[in-house]
């Protein structure tokens, strides 16, 4: 019988019963909870006069509409106050743990599941939010749900699903000095097109993946579904087990032992086949930048802005153009040439302690350029930024001026008041440069945390390479 | 759910690859703790000339005469026919939610976005994936024809031309199922509580970490 991929090893321990039509009804182990897509699912419940199948199984936290600065007054938006109060009244009558917006331990919810240790290798894990594939680094079968699909879990923590085709995607080889995970997911979905990953989970694998530490895995699973993959994962090693370790809801003593023998089989088998397999060469991906309004626009920063005269597919060449003319972009200007208004460095993309202190190395004995109207930091989580500021890393960006914010979404989706204005341009660490996504009007421009800091102290785009060697 | 069996309709043209769920329904939007309320905002940045916010008198804010649906031609359509990837981005359900609100039962593209496509689906939203030739057939027809209409029958699969030609179309039998009866997927899902019940109980025993 030929091997398993690790995603039809994690599908096949969580098949509660095969419905024989496709579908199946699949146990979920771990569903995280936001403000935003949950509303309506415990409305839900409450009008079918339903209860939670497993407490237990959730985890609550706001993000989105939090602000980052001074929380002390509350929320002054009423209406994202009524959210985020919604949710803390939702959580108190279900009974479900929450860290709400004074707790150190609020965040982001993609990066507190795995700082909590609540989401763990082998889970199959949900949240009403796309991004949830960043779990999925863990080596746990992790994606996005919808909001009726979060009432479901929660009624009946299962889900209906099918199973999807099985893609590999192997980075191979070493990547090059100031080359980080957001480079190498953003290479990725310039080479496999933001629906190349459609209806695929997507395995990450290969000698640069293997290489990244959790926080860059997470990173590139972020991004999967930015390639159209609900689902993106790598396989567990040492690296996951030991990140995993003595976190609040990990696993102790003997079930922890029982816990680290099962996960040691949550890898690909030799020789399991995928539906799909893409070959990317590391050693070949520059600091990567995009351009449009789409994630598959991008480029290297050793390259020009892409003319649409050179695309021959009709539809792809108008697309293009409008891309340019949303970001104010003529083709072939040099990327290096492109200057910035605002720095956002954060999201659950890259607000972990890695990007920050990577940021900080960047920004370390530098100012931010005269031409940056505000670049400012994000933490991921209250965590983090406790632990960043033992570091000094705060003081070191402060110092270099920039701004160091309380934890939450902020401008990666601008639902707080940190927002783009009209025509502004932004190197942002986050994942989505759609039209619209940072503030209305405002043009985005991904890059990895080192690229987004050194577009800080330079007022434009720039190999970080130049400004580090 | 609403039941969806049979539907005749105007259908309007969304001419554009990767229409992102951030373009359906603007992030403002989502702060509403409600399902409805959202068709007025439905493609808000491209349909209205200001910016717009929750709590806005939209009936008062200025039109853009160019966007597609402000045309009076298209005015009552409740098909819409888009590119490919139509619905990438966030998971947000406010995106099937405003094309309901709006009037939309059926959108016909060559691809759509996962999440969205189940979602869809859940809020009685047909989704018809067809070849990106014939997608592009039926833009030059709609484009030729003032009033286009189509007639999909969901039952039989089949979309009905104006001059009587058909296409056939794919949909897998649950979802079928479930939209030719407007069943509530809980609801079905309880029917298998044992099953559920006994799964707990083997994996607790297999892996007792999954249920601190
Ligand atoms: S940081 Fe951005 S992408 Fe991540 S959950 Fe928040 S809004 Fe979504």
């Amino acid at each position: 019988m030929a091997g398993k991929t690790l995603y039809e090893k994690i599908w096949d321990q969580h098949v509660v019963r095969d419905n024989g039509d496709g579908t199946a009804l699949i146990y979920i182990d771990r569903q995280l909870v936001h403000e935003v897509t949950s509303p309506q699912a415990f409305e839900g419940l409450r009008l079918a006069d339903r209860n939670l199948w497993r407490i237990d199984a959730n985890l609550a936290t706001p993000d989105h509409n939090v602000p980052t600065t001074d929380r002390s007054k509350g929320i002054e938006d009423p209406v994202s106050r009524l959210q985020v109060e919604t949710l803390d009244q939702n959580c108190a009558d279900f009974g479900i743990t929450e860290f709400k917006m004074d707790d150190i331990r609020q965040g982001i919810v993609h990066v507190i599941g795995p700082e909590q240790g609540a989401t763990l290798p082998g889970m199959t894990v949900v949240c009403g939010d796309s991004h949830t594939s960043t779990h999925g680094a863990f080596g746990a079968l992790a994606h996005g749900i919808g909001t009726s699909e979060v009432e479901h879990v929660m009624a009946t923590q299962c889900l209906v699903q099918a199973k999807s085709k099985t893609m590999l995607v192997s980075v191979n080889g070493e990547v090059n000095a100031g080359i980080t995970a957001k480079d190498i997911v953003l290479a990725i979905i310039g080479e496999i097109g933001t629906a190349g990953g459609t209806g695929y989970a997507i395995e990450f694998a290969g000698d640069a993946i293997r290489a990244l530490s959790m926080e860059g895995r997470m990173t590139v699973c972020n991004m999967a579904i930015e390639a159209g993959a609900r689902a993106g994962m790598v396989a567990v090693d040492q690296k996951t087990i030991d990140f995993v370790k003595g976190r609040p809801y990990s696993p102790k003593d003997e079930q922890w032992e029982q816990a680290v023998k099962a996960w040691s089989d949550l890898h690909s088998d030799a020789d399991a086949s995928f539906d799909t397999v893409v070959n990317i060469d590391a050693t070949s991906i520059k600091p990567q930048v995009t351009w449009g309004t789409s994630p598959e626009m991008v480029v290297g920063i050793d390259n020009k802005v892409p003319d649409p005269a050179d695309e021959k597919d009709d539809v792809k060449r108008e697309g293009m153009v409008a891309a340019l003319n949303y970001m104010g972009l003529t083709a072939n200007t040099p990327m290096n040439e492109i200057q910035v208004d605002k720095v956002f460095i954060g999201s659950c993309t890259n607000s972990r302690i890695e990007d920050i202190r990577a940021a900080a190395e960047v920004a370390k004995g530098r100012k931010v350029a005269s031409n940056i109207k505000l670049a400012m930091v994000v933490p991921g989580s209250g965590l983090i930024k406790q632990q960043a500021e033992k570091e000094g890393l705060d003081k070191i960006l402060t110092n270099a001026g920039f701004e160091w914010r309380e934890p939450g979404c902020s401008m990666c989706l601008a639902m707080n008041a940190d927002r783009l204005e009209p025509g502004e341009r932004c190197a942002s660490t986050s994942n989505r440069n759609f039209e619209g996504r940072q503030g209305q009007g405002g043009r985005t421009h991904l890059v990895s945390p080192a690229m987004a800091a050194a577009a800080a102290v330079t007022g434009h785009f720039v190999d970080v390479n130049d400004l580090m060697s | 759910m609403e039941k969806f069996i049979n539907l005749k309709a105007i259908v309007a043209p969304m001419d554009r690859p990767n229409v992102d769920t951030d373009a359906i329904i603007p992030k403002q939007f989502l702060k509403s703790i409600k399902r409805t309320g959202f068709g007025p905002n439905l493609f808000d940045e491209w349909r209205y000339l200001d910016h717009g916010e929750p709590g806005m008198d939209n009936s008062k804010r200025p039109l853009n005469e160019d966007f597609i649906l402000n045309q009076s031609r298209y005015q009552g359509a409740q098909i819409l026919l888009a590119r490919e990837n139509f619905g990438c981005g966030s998971s947000r359900e406010h995106a099937p939610w405003a094309l309901l609100d709006y009037g939309f039962r059926v959108v016909i593209a060559p691809s759509f976005a996962d999440i969205f496509y189940s979602n869809s689906f859940k809020n009685g939203i047909l989704l018809i994936k067809l070849d990106a030739a014939v997608v592009d057939d039926l833009f030059n027809d709609v484009a030729a024809t003032e009033g286009y209409e189509l007639n999909v029958d969901l039952e039989k699969q089949i979309i009905t031309k104006p001059d009587g030609s058909t296409i056939a179309f794919d949909v897998d039998e649950f979802r079928k199922h479930r939209l030719l009866n407007g069943l509530d997927d809980i609801g079905l899902t309880l029917q298998h509580t044992d099953d559920i019940k006994a799964y707990e109980q083997c994996r607790r025993a297999e892996a007792p970490w999954l249920f601190n």
